[in-house]
């Protein structure tokens, strides 16, 4: 049979590929607001208020990429969701506590009694950290795969701190992006501080990865794919430089490039994303289940893809119509 | 206790949190686009006032709602791995549909509704407050079906044990999916309708009469009077359609334990599952056969039938079902009762708000979060009425649970419990703070006026 026309072949792989472009998009954008979570203990309190305004807008709208991602895993690849749920059944629900504390606390800082401001922005700061810490181990535990062993465990607690450190890296180059005067420099400072965490979990996954499976150490190491694939560590080590090199001078005169932290933590973000994936295709549980095995019956497969055919270039738009309205530094957030 | 047990009780605490909020945000929405849409017309600030303060209390539900419905989307895969993997191929579709028609649009359009006011025309901002309750709708409608999907499935074929989906509209419009719907989005506006009408009652005892409270007071008590009829009559339809489909729930919710003619309608009794029989039986004669068959002598089935000859039994456990109903109904009639008595005494005369004396008012203020009681009892009648089945018919709640341990469940369990015991105290004490400072003229103020932010382009307010 043609390859390319059989739909239990191209669907699972079409379904694969768009959680993961959800993921990654969820990583940097959800990515960006529970960084400025995690930062909260460095700021003053007004300070802290803006920065909370510069994610009032959007922090809603970028979890609902989560909810994407596990909505795609869990109708795409049913058993590949019920496997890697059940196994990270702890850290899920701890993450889940994490994401239900920050969430609230967004609301309620601002509208409880002002006596109880501190506690609330202090379970801002709890929950985002909860949160960025479960999944930085859930990643760890998974490219292990996800088997609990004590070598395992402490890996986990490893990638937990090196992606929450890379959170709030990220965060932190969103901050300079979105203020200016003082709390720009010290987000600078806050970017400064966090690009190890982001180098050091990049590199802990990318050699951990190929000495956990023969099969990945293979994919990397062997001729001529090695070859194709050097530009990839090679382009991430540059624009590591690169940003270091920015961030010691920012920021510019007249605000100029305050994006550009952020552009480059999302392109240094998407290659190791894209390391990743190549490193795991085709297997969605680890060296157990591949994608092709755990998919759902390509009628099903099929109904969804059709709609979202049609509803995710629309998605698209219109977030990017609400970063247009919000662009700019924040300002006071208001409901009228 | 083992897992099963625990990870029911997980869920039921879940999705009982969960639910909560959906039912005042699917609502709210549109009583924020009414207010919204009342002051474009007549350019009257007490409109606009009304639309100030619940905008808040929508935040506040909003992001309640979506924190546990994310806690929800995880739930299938850690404590019912079964579930998808028998009816993935129905139940994804839907979720699915759920996420990408609905969730994104409110997620997004939320942003500009609650910030943009003057950063857009106020065209827009209509225009993203239609589109995030017309997005709180669809999830509604979205999940009911599968919901209902449960209850009554049909449209599919099983294949080696696993559904797979033959016709998609009979999937989508089965059986009870309409009634339950409608019978949601009412017991949504009807919930709405007394959170309002209690809070303003709340204010306006306490000083606060401004014209806002005045009208959303008025608005809420007439909305509540003209819905509840409504969803009485939906409600006994939605019961017709049970007994065809599920007779078995029907029964446990009557506690009807022979098939038999001349059922009574029974106002108090205490079902025993082990005996199989009621005690301290008080009933009104005839009365469930009239409403189920109209007719005394119609022949109600009875749970007895649904034991199964070597003794397995396919009904669920009775007291839970029969007594939910019960509070779910006795709601609805004290609902009734008060939306009426306030309807008319504000018709009386034509005195509005001043013709409500001081018991009506405590009334209104205590009739708060009865919306909340009533739609728990519902949905508690609803899903432990389907048990031993989470899809009636075809796979059972054993089938489908986790093999986690027990321990781990629990643990979890009695987090989530803290954390929701918690966070609802303060969101009730919230609405009520927010209720005294608006009646004390104090500024709602969000809070989040940070110093020395200078706006880059700032849009002309509208
Ligand atoms: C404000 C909320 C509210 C009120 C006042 C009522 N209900 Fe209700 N009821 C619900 C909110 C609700 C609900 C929470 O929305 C449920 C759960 C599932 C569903 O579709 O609706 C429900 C379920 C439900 C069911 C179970 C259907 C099934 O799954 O088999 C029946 C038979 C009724 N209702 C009947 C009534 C009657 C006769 C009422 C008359 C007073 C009534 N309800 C008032
Ligand atoms: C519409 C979406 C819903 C779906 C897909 C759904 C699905 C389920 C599932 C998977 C279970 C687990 C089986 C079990 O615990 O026995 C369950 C049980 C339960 N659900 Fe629902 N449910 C929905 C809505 C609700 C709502 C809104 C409520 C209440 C507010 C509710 C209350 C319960 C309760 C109390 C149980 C436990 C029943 C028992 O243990 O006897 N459900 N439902
Ligand atoms: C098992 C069942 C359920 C799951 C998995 C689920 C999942 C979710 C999720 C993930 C969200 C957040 C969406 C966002 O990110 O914006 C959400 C919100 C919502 N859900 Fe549920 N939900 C369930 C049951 C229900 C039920 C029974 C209803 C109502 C009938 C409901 C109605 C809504 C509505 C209206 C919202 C948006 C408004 C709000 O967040 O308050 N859901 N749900």
């Amino acid at each position: 049979m043609n390859t390319f026309g059989d739909p239990t072949v191209w669907l699972p792989f079409v379904f694969a590929a768009l959680m993961g472009v959800s993921i990654l998009i969820y990583v940097v954008l959800d990515g960006f607001d529970l960084g400025v979570g995690v930062l909260f203990p460095f700021a003053e309190d007004d300070e802290k208020d803006r920065m909370i305004a510069s994610i009032g807008p959007f922090w809603d709208a970028n979890e609902t990429w989560l909810v994407l991602a596990v909505g795609l895993l869990l109708v795409a690849f049913p058993a590949a969701h019920g496997a890697i749920l059940t196994a990270l059944y702890l850290p899920v629900a701890i993450m889940l506590i994490g994401l239900i504390l920050r969430g609230v606390a967004f609301e309620f800082r601002a509208k409880a009694p002002p006596p109880y401001k501190r506690l609330w922005n202090n379970a801002f700061f709890a929950g985002s950290l909860m949160t960025s810490l479960s999944q930085g181990f859930m990643l760890g535990l998974y490219v292990m795969g996800l088997d609990w062993t004590l070598a395992h465990a402490v890996f986990g607690v490893l990638t937990a701190v090196f992606l929450t450190v890379g959170y709030s890296f990220i965060g932190a180059t969103w901050v300079i992006h979105k203020t200016d005067e003082h709390l720009q420099r010290k987000a600078v400072g806050w970017a400064k501080g966090g690009i190890w965490g982001l180098v050091l979990g990049i590199g802990a996954i990318s050699l951990a990865t190929p000495f956990v499976s023969a099969r990945i150490f293979d994919k990397w190491f062997s001729f001529p794919e090695a070859f194709y694939l050097a530009p990839l560590p090679i382009a991430s080590g540059v624009l590591v430089v690169w940003l270091w090199a920015m961030l010691r001078r920012m920021p510019f005169e007249g605000d100029r490039r305050s994006w550009q932290p952020f552009a480059v933590a999302t392109a240094l973000w998407v290659m190791a994303f894209g390391g990743m994936a190549y490193s795991f295709y085709p297997y969605v549980v680890p060296e157990k289940l591949t994608i092709y095995e755990a998919a759902s019956a390509p009628e099903s497969l099929f109904i969804i893809l059709i709609g979202t055919c049609f509803v995710l270039p629309t998605i698209l738009g219109y977030t990017v119509l609400a970063y247009a309205i919000f662009r700019g530094k924040a300002t006071e957030l208001r409901y009228d | 206790m083992d897992t099963l047990i625990l990870s029911r009780m997980q869920f039921a605490a879940n999705i009982s949190f969960h639910i909560l909020f959906p039912t005042i945000t699917i609502a709210l929405g549109w009583a924020l686009l009414f207010f919204k849409l009342r002051y474009s017309r007549t350019r009257d600030e007490r409109w606009m006032e009304a639309y100030r303060f619940w905008v808040k209390i929508f935040a506040l539900s909003f992001a309640m709602g979506v924190v546990s419905g994310i806690t929800m989307s995880f739930q299938f895969g850690t404590n019912w791995p079964g579930f998808m993997e028998t009816v993935g191929n129905i139940a994804g579709p839907l979720l699915a549909y759920e996420v990408l028609t609905a969730f994104f649009l409110e997620a997004v359009f939320l942003g500009i509704m609650l910030f943009g006011a003057s950063r857009v025309p106020n065209w827009l901002h209509t225009t993203a407050t239609f589109l995030v309750a017309f997005g709180t709708m669809m999830s509604a409608f979205w999940i009911i079906v599968l919901n209902s999907w449960m209850h009554t499935p049909q449209g599919f074929e099983m294949i080696d044990g696993v559904a797979h989906a033959t016709d998609w509209s009979a999937i989508i419009f089965n059986p009870s999916m309409p009634y339950r719907f409608f019978h949601m989005v009412l017991a949504s506006f009807l919930t709405v309708s007394f959170l309002i009408a209690g809070v303003s009652a709340f204010r306006w005892i306490i000083g606060g009469r401004t014209e806002g409270v005045r009208v959303a007071l008025k608005t809420a008590v007439f909305a509540a009077a003209v819905l509840i009829p409504v969803q009485i009559l939906v409600g006994d339809m939605h019961g017709l359609n049970t007994l065809e489909h599920q007779p078995q729930k029907i029964a446990a919710m009557e506690g009807n334990w022979e098939t038999q003619s001349n059922v009574p309608l029974l106002l108090f009794a205490i079902p025993d599952d082990a005996a199989r029989e009621n005690r301290f039986e008080i009933g009104i004669p005839n009365l469930a056969s009239i409403i189920l068959k109209h007719r005394a002598d119609g022949v109600v089935p009875g749970l007895n039938d649904f034991v199964t000859a070597d003794g397995e039994v396919l009904h669920p456990r009775v007291a839970p079902v029969f007594w939910s109903f019960r509070v779910m109904v006795g709601t609805g009639m004290l609902m009734l009762l008060v939306s009426w008595g306030a309807a008319a005494m504000m018709l009386r005369r034509r005195r509005g708000v001043d013709g409500l004396p001081k018991v009506m008012l405590y009334a209104l203020v205590g009739m708060s979060f009865s919306g909340w009681l009533a739609t728990l009892a519902g949905w508690y009648t609803t899903e432990i009425g389907r048990q031993p089945w989470l899809v009636q018919g075809v796979l059972s709640t054993k089938q489908a649970v986790a093999d986690v341990p027990a321990p781990m469940v629990l643990s979890t369990l009695i987090a989530y419990l803290v954390v929701y015991v918690l966070l609802l105290g303060v969101y009730i004490s919230v609405i009520f703070f927010l209720a005294r400072r608006a009646s004390q003229g104090q500024p709602l103020g969000t809070g989040i006026e940070p110093r020395g932010a200078k706006s880059t382009h700032a849009l002309p307010a509208e």
